[in-house]
């Protein structure tokens, strides 16, 4: 039998009151991520012994560059979930956790902007 | 007892440890557990891989200059053991991540499944790193990959 009050249940809600958002995105980035990983490992593989001139060329298709912003998206907020619960499980001073945690995020959000910026320009340049 | 020798007793407890359940060196290692493990560790080396990805990726708008550094450190020997590294990383968490997924609806649960399975990624994972690699290196071509 439940033990959970009405309003509980009805929120539907565990006591951290967020876990399950932080589960669902992980799987979803997750579900998002092995077939943008297959098409971005095979498309390197395919092109290991590219020119400059054809890695831009590839970048320059809309759907090659809309694949690497939402590859680039669902790794990254991957990567920043799956590090926070590694930091959360084995960091237990609660000022280091919570630097590490905001490091963990600052790291995740610049890389990716960066990365996803890059691609942005290459397309545009074309 | 009034409120205040209660408070007192309280306080005057000293701090003491409190007991932690057992952490991973108290465990004998098993193909799961190692798996497991091996599956943050790759995870955590991937952020780190993202840096490469960024940089090549910023290399190639900046222009052949930059990227000709990239690539030639890309092409060097050091830089071909990371590639191969990550690889590696990221085709077993690729693998293992499918194997966590049909966990989460409830597949693959009983011990001798989950085993199994487990060496079919590890076996897997190491056959398909060498197989880029040798399509990547052109040793095997399929018909105009490579020309």
């Amino acid at each position: 039998m439940s033990q959970k009050t009405p309003l509980g249940r009805a929120r539907g809600l565990g006591s951290a009151h967020s876990g399950a958002k932080h589960f669902w995105r992980q799987r979803l980035t997750a579900i998002a991520l092995v077939p943008l990983v297959i098409w971005f490992v095979t498309s390197l593989v395919a092109r290991s012994t590219g020119t400059y001139e054809e890695a831009r060329a590839f970048f320059s298709q809309p759907l090659a560059a809309a694949l690497m912003l939402m590859l680039i998206g669902a790794g990254f907020v991957h990567l920043k979930l799956g590090v926070q619960v590694i930091i959360e499980d084995y960091i237990h001073g609660e000022s280091t956790k919570l630097a590490l945690l905001i490091l963990n995020t600052l790291y995740c959000a610049a890389v990716g902007l960066l990365a996803a910026l890059a691609v942005l320009q290459l397309f545009f340049a074309g | 007892m009034s409120k205040t020798e209660a408070g007192g007793a309280s306080a005057a407890r000293p701090a003491r440890e409190r007991p932690l359940s057992p952490h991973l060196q108290i465990y004998r290692w098993t193909i799961p557990m190692a798996l497991s493990i091996t599956h943050r560790a790759t995870g955590a080396a991937l952020g780190v891989g993202g840096l490469l990805l960024a940089w090549w990726l910023i290399s190639l708008s900046r222009g052949p200059g930059a990227y000709q550094l990239v690539m030639h450190v890309l092409g060097a020997w050091y830089g071909r053991v990371v590639l191969a590294g990550f690889t590696w990383a990221i085709v077993y968490h690729l693998l293992n991540g499918i194997r966590h997924l049909f966990w989460d609806v409830g597949y693959g649960y009983a011990v001798p499944t989950a085993r199994g399975s487990g060496w079919f990624v590890l076996i897997a994972s190491v056959i398909l790193t060498a197989a880029l690699w040798a399509v990547g290196l052109g040793l095997v071509t399929f018909g105009g990959v490579h020309p």
